[in-house]
């Protein structure tokens, strides 16, 4: 049994034109410990499904369709309070920034202990050894003398370490990471990045990777997800998304990264945007966009098919009946 | 920290400085003191002789000097009209004022912060819009209509409030104080309300307008997704961080209650130094003012030494040295 699985997950935010749809009928599997990995444009709706899975999407954005089971167990249809004692404890997350996602006026030990003694029956001063070994962990130096500091005294990199030590600190079995190195300098995106792989190991902690840097996901990640316009476009192992993706638009996201040691006179480039919620047109949501598009593109929405690699796209190229029929 | 308060209070010195060039100026410059202090019949001769002896014809410089001095030592001259000692009649009057802009400033801290955290919380709440309407009337009537209309209902149609002056007052050690008789309570009701209803809704609206704007930052979100409790949420993480907007606000609207007590003062006949300054702009009574002018300016700079003080306390991120801790 995987430990968290979406199924047909739609999320929606109604607005005074209409209900836009965030997150259109998705569905993933993350085993125990392993590394999923998201990517997808901005827009693309990959925040929406973790916010979805941690049970934070911002109101008036809902869950209106499909299940997420954590552990063989609905939650997605939690009362508030239920789904609190789950935030934390069996999930954590991590945001983008971490210059804000500290309580500025709170020392980061403070923080810590809060997050312990919520979700355990330690007392302050178990909670504080705890927090205090984490930071030794997360390659905070001096973690004593800096368990009294507030966050405005450390760097964007060790804050981000604050953060990972806050996410880890009751031990959950899936961490949802959101972009957990987009805020900071490239030298430190790597230490963060090696930092939670190592953490989440040594824990069997299992990790939903947002982010839209494919160099990430292909340093980090054991299998990947591609989103698109709300929806998966592509899943499959990161080896084999990268090397030999079977999505047009995979493939044309992968020949666009510029490669060290490979002349390329001109990347390749996919014509025109992502298509705004609004906009986004019948069956396949990248048909205008498809060089390979044909007509059963432009009405039917495709499922993930098993395609002639070891990956599943959703893309009528991989149905039988579209092509030769 | 010490070295901060310095700072402020040295910058307090210098805008008291001024405050007292002013109030000098108005005492020296507006209109002549000695006519208004003498009857018509008096002689030139006699005029002249009072202004030498109270020191007029001396230069500018010496003259602010003696007034600056005169004043460190709470001495503001003799009131033209009362001819009595302007502190001992401002110090008569003070604890009126006082209780009312306490209570006022009280009430306003103790209702408007929790219906602006309730409002905050509650945005689309029924009870919410509510607030919200009524905070609107507080915000838009005038002082004055307020307590005429809680005059009217109260005092005259209902009868249970009684429409004037402080009631049964007790004296303690020089402090008249109307805090201990049920008289005096009564009479404080309307007053302080009436004093302190806009400060309560300018208060509510601040602050909910600032737990919106906490509630929607990366740190509460990452608290909700460390599952904490919703109170830990709200009231540990999100009010505090709404304090330091609300803690200037409130300072210089304490400062305001007793500067703008005039109007309540005038209303409800309240004993205190607002009607003394009203009653003393009547009679061109410049001592007067100018004490009063003096005492306010003081109230506000103090009030502000406080706040800053307290930013201190609240915001570590204020505090630049390495090692000190504040509290």
């Amino acid at each position: 049994m995987a430990l968290l699985e979406v199924k047909n997950l739609r999320v929606e935010f109604p607005t005074r034109r209409g209900v836009l749809v965030a997150v259109d009928d998705i569905s993933l599997e993350i085993s125990e410990g392993e590394v999923l990995g998201v990517v997808g444009e901005s827009g693309a709706g990959k925040s929406m499904t973790g916010s979805a899975i941690i049970g934070l999407l911002e109101p008036p954005g809902r869950i209106a369709g499909g299940e997420i089971r954590l552990e063989g167990e609905r939650i997605d249809n939690l009362p508030y309070e239920q789904m609190r004692r789950i935030r934390g404890a069996k999930i954590g997350a991590i945001f983008q920034d971490p210059l804000t996602s500290l309580n500025p006026l709170y020392t980061i030990g403070r923080q810590l202990i809060e997050t312990i003694t919520t979700h355990t029956d330690s007392s302050d001063s178990d909670a504080q050894k705890m927090a205090i070994d984490l930071l030794a962990e997360v390659g905070i130096p001096a973690p004593e003398r800096r368990f009294d500091s507030y966050p405005h005294e450390f760097s964007g990199g060790m804050r981000q370490r604050v953060v990972i030590a806050l996410a880890l600190c009751v031990n959950p079995r899936l961490i949802v990471a959101d972009e957990p190195t987009t805020a900071l300098d490239v030298s430190i995106q790597a230490q963060i990045i090696a930092l939670l792989k190592r953490l989440c190991r040594d824990h069997g902690t299992a990790v939903m990777l947002i982010t839209h840097d494919m160099g990430v996901i292909a340093e980090t990640a054991d299998r990947v997800a591609v989103m698109y316009a709300g929806r998966i476009a592509e899943v499959g192992a990161v080896r084999d998304v990268v090397k030999d993706a079977r999505h047009p638009y995979t493939e044309g996201l992968m020949g666009s990264i510029p490669l060290v040691g490979h002349d390329v006179k001109r990347l390749t480039q996919i014509e025109g945007a992502m298509p705004r919620l609004t906009e986004i047109p019948a069956g396949c949501a990248f048909n205008p966009r498809c060089p390979k598009a044909f007509d059963r593109c432009r009405t039917d929405r495709p499922e993930l098919l098993s395609t002639d690699g070891t990956t599943k796209a959703a893309c009528w190229l991989y149905d039988e009946e579209s092509v030769h029929g | 920290m010490l070295a901060f308060t310095i700072n402020r209070f040295a910058q307090s010195l210098v805008v008291m400085f001024f405050v007292a060039l002013v109030a000098f100026a108005m005492f020296r410059y507006v209109g002549d003191p000695v006519h208004q202090m003498v009857g018509i019949e008096t002689t030139l001769e006699e005029r002249e002789a009072l202004r030498v002896e109270l020191g007029l014809n001396d230069p500018f410089y010496v003259q602010f000097g003696r007034f600056v001095g005169n004043a460190l030592l709470l001495d503001f001259g003799v009131s033209y009209q009362h001819k009595k000692p302007v502190t001992e009649m401002i110090v008569a009057r003070m604890p009126a004022t006082l209780e009312l802009s306490i209570l006022s400033a009280l009430f306003a801290l103790l209702i408007g912060v929790p219906m602006g955290v309730y409002t905050g919380l509650n945005r689309d709440g029924f009870l919410s819009k509510c607030f919200m309407t009524v905070s609107l009337i507080g915000i838009s009537l005038p002082t004055f209509l307020i307590g005429i209309l809680l005059i009217f209902l109260f005092a005259v149609i209902l009868g249970v409030l009684p429409s004037f002056g402080r009631g049964t007052v007790v004296d303690i050690g020089g402090w008249r104080t109307g805090l201990l008789t049920v008289g005096g309570l009564k009479a404080l009701i309307m007053p302080a309300i009436t004093l302190g209803l806009f400060q309560m809704t300018l208060i509510m609206r601040l602050v909910r307008a600032e737990m919106l704007e906490v509630l929607r930052t990366d740190y509460i979100k990452f608290a909700r997704a460390r599952g904490l409790t919703n109170r830990a949420v709200n009231f540990g993480h999100a009010l505090k961080n709404t304090l330091v907007p609300v803690i200037t606000i409130t300072g210089l609207q304490l400062g305001s209650i007793i500067a703008f007590a005039i109007i309540t003062e005038t209303v409800f006949q309240w004993p205190g130094m607002g009607l003394l300054f009203l009653q003393a702009i009547q009679t061109v009574d410049i001592p007067i003012m100018a004490a009063y002018l003096i005492m306010i300016a003081m109230f506000f700079v103090v009030i502000n030494l406080i706040v800053d003080i307290l930013y201190y306390v609240v915001d570590p991120r204020l505090r630049i040295e390495r090692g000190v801790r504040g509290t």
